[in-house]
């Protein structure tokens, strides 16, 4: 970041938390609700149940559930671009006291924090003083600020990474005890041309991720993440074309999309094996006023590189196993179509020219089907209506990390799609809102879906949609290293 | 002496270059110089050679460059293609993309004098705001003017310019316009190419404009093959 944006006052909360229900009840659910403005997002912490991301300027948000943002949380120290990582059972918070800016001074300084806790109402809630562990002077090639921080998973070694457009990015090794720069470590250029510098390590590859484009333009703002990847921390960090970061190389993880622009400030969130979510912000998101906002989005794997997907978006689906390719239905009798067969082209067929057969519609087939609870199964997909499913938010507004909770019936009716007691899954004839019913929808990291009910009656684990054989859903523990646990939606709007 | 002296600088200028040009890559991270200024000499040094070539990637680094002319602009994002075309495409100076300036010749630009300087920058980049800054010229809100000739011994054929730049920039070879990189950009490697060229044997002259408001200012150029692999067998020259 480049610039110190006013921070978001209550006094306006209300009146934008409901502009964003609004939109979330009637639009696609990209964006997080509540009032999530913030600019320079640190790696979302979760602490004590509740989530918290801090930005520049001070200050930062809360969500109870991932879904729903809200300011509160708390940080001293103003500065800009701060970033957190949880060591041990204490948060370390890392940010940059700049008076800087492209066009005036660059000397700055980097300075970390600890707290036992990110709830500013526990009583162990107290930051240590902070203490500087980078700086630069100001007229250096470096512009000591937007801190990223890694505790490597293979070696426990701290890293710090800063700096901005002014020059290089910059990386330096801290003691993961006390947050102190380690001594004698001298610094080492890894990255030019860019700021809003992350870390991550995957499968042997340390990753620097970056920000090209414009920051603080608003609705302008052609921020973009980008990504080098190395086999050593110091780099070098090489694009997918084997540039060099130091020579600008870098391959877009996220850029702008559909209403919302400028995305900086990557932050990597692992759920579980398989599902990863990252943080940034959007400079501007048009669908609440242009303004800076937290967004939060899938995090996939293509080949060893890092893509951002995007969120879900609620329509009328095909839901297809990842298992055998079948789709989700409701066991009901297959009622043959209109059309019947064909001469193939032999002899004295129709010689009329080809009209067009229409679709099977609900009307057609609806009451044909048991009025009451209906087993779901899986069979080959044939665009009939037992096989349709609208998904849409849930209407009580309840999500997890990065998206809302939905409610999946088959389209055109309120049949739903609901857990039962004993892991199994049933259309009931109505949808009531109830946990059993609320459905989580997340991109796996190769692309496919996990699909998780709320809560299953009488089961206090996790458990996930599944696929027991070809055509028998269940639920049970999702495991991202079977088909089994994955599926696929498949817009079929149009049937 | 004088004799001896230029040796020493040819010496040393080679050993620079041949150790620039040894660090393209860094198995321990690429050293900084935390909490100390940038001086000139640490990008550039004076020309002593007859003719460079480009380096082991295919930078080109001899380049004769004008002081900053004095064109402020608050932001970067100003600098769309019809405004480039528009202040880059000025005639600025007597010569301008036409004649090869001299070592030290002083150009008149409005109310400034400005000095042309012969330089061979230390890294693939050329830092042109640590040449206004090394020179304690003004940093922000300019224009740099750079220029070279390259010599080639044979004709290159579907060879393309391959340049990024910070911020917007326009090239000419032989004074006819090849590559304009619009926009608030960054400095990447090989971010804009031109379209296909055939380089014949000779002597060829490439002028660049680099524009920026604030923030740091630098270019690198090179040609790459029909391949894209880098162009090495030409020479660089700014006599």
């Amino acid at each position: 970041m480049k610039k110190i944006h006013a921070q978001h006052t209550g006094r306006h909360s209300l009146r934008h938390a409901l502009m964003a229900l609004t939109l979330t009840a009637t639009t696609a659910a990209t964006a997080q609700v509540g009032a999530p403005f913030i600019h320079d997002p640190s790696t979302i912490m979760e602490c004590e149940g509740k989530y918290y991301t801090f930005g520049t300027g001070g200050g930062g948000l809360i969500s109870p559930d991932g879904w729903t943002w809200n300011s509160g949380a708390q940080r001293p120290g103003g500065g800009a671009a701060p970033d957190a990582i949880k060591i041990g059972d204490r948060y370390l918070i890392a940010y940059s006291a700049t008076g800087g800016g492209l066009g005036g001074g660059h000397a700055g300084r980097v300075l970390t924090m600890w707290n036992k806790t990110l709830d500013p109402q526990s009583p162990d809630f107290k930051f240590t003083d902070a203490i500087e562990v980078a700086s630069s002077i100001t007229d250096e090639d470096c512009d000591a600020i937007d801190a990223g921080l890694m505790l490597d998973p293979t070696t426990g070694r701290l890293w710090l990474v800063y700096g901005t457009y002014f020059g290089y990015i910059r990386l330096v090794e801290l003691d993961p005890k006390t947050g102190e720069r380690v001594k004698g470590n001298k610094a080492v250029n890894v990255a030019i041309d860019c700021e809003a510098g992350a870390l991550m390590y995957r499968d042997g590859w340390y990753y620097l991720l970056g920000t090209h484009g414009t920051c603080c333009d608003g609705v302008n703002s052609t921020y973009n993440i980008v990504v080098g990847r190395s086999r050593k921390v110091t780099g070098p960090y090489l694009d997918n074309v084997g540039r060099d970061m130091l020579k600008g190389g870098g391959k877009m993880v996220i850029g702008g999309r559909g209403r919302t622009f400028g995305a900086g400030h990557f932050g990597r969130f692992i759920e579980c094996e398989g599902v990863e979510k990252m943080s940034f912000h959007w400079e501007a998101d048009l669908d609440q006023g242009g303004r800076s906002v937290l967004a939060i989005h899938p995090l996939t794997w293509k080949d060893g590189w890092p893509v951002g997907a995007d969120q879900f978006k609620p329509g009328t689906y095909e839901i297809e196993s990842e298992r055998r390719g079948y789709s989700l239905e409701l066991v009901v009798d297959f009622v043959r179509a209109q059309g019947g067969m064909r001469m193939f082209g032999f002899g004295g067929g129709n010689q009329q020219p080809p009209q067009p057969v229409a679709s099977q519609s609900l009307a057609d087939v609806v009451e044909t089907w048991p009025a009451g609870d209906v087993r779901i199964r899986m069979a080959d997909y044939m665009a009939r209506p037992h096989q349709r499913w609208t998904i849409t938010p849930a209407p009580d507004g309840s999500g997890y990390l990065g998206g809302p909770y939905y409610k999946i019936t088959i389209a055109g009716t309120d049949r739903a799609l609901t857990a039962t007691a004993d892991a199994e899954v049933i259309a009931t004839p109505t949808f009531t809102g109830a946990p059993e019913q609320l459905w989580r929808i997340d991109m796996c990291t190769d692309g496919t879906y996990r699909i998780m009910p709320k809560s299953v009656p009488g089961h206090s684990e996790p458990l996930a949609l599944v696929s027991a054989g070809d055509c028998t859903p269940a639920l049970a523990p999702f495991d991202f290293k079977s088909d089994n646990s994955k599926w696929n939606f498949r817009d079929r709007s149009d049937k | 002496m004088k004799h001896l002296r230029h040796i020493i600088a040819a010496v040393a200028a080679t050993f620079i270059a041949a150790a620039a040009q040894a660090q393209t890559t860094y198995p321990d991270g690429m050293p900084s110089n935390e909490g100390v200024k940038p001086q000139l000499a640490d990008f550039f040094t004076p020309v002593t050679s007859t003719a460079a070539s480009p380096d082991a990637e295919g930078f080109i680094r001899r380049w004769l460059l004008l002081e900053p002319i004095n064109k402020p602009n608050r932001s970067n994002t100003v600098f769309t293609d019809s405004y480039l075309h528009t202040e880059l495409g000025k005639t600025y100076f007597k010569g301008q993309l036409t004649t090869t300036p001299k070592d030290g010749q002083k150009v008149t630009v409005g109310e400034q004098e400005l000095t042309w300087h012969a330089y061979d920058a230390t890294r693939y980049n050329v830092k042109l705001f640590r040449f206004a800054s090394g020179l304690e010229k003004q940093v922000y809100g300019v224009i740099f003017f750079a220029t070279t000739i390259i010599e080639c011994d044979r004709d290159l054929t579907d060879v393309r310019l391959a340049v990024g730049s910070n911020s917007g920039s326009i090239w000419w070879i032989d004074g006819k316009e090849t590559l304009i990189l619009s926009g608030d950009r960054r400095m990447v490697m090989d971010d804009c190419m031109s379209s296909r060229l055939t380089l014949t044997k000779g002597r060829h002259t490439i002028w660049g404009a680099v524009i920026n408001g604030p923030g740091m200012s630098d270019f690198c150029l090179r040609f790459v093959d029909a391949k894209g692999q880098p162009v090495t067998n030409i020479k660089a020259t700014v006599k």
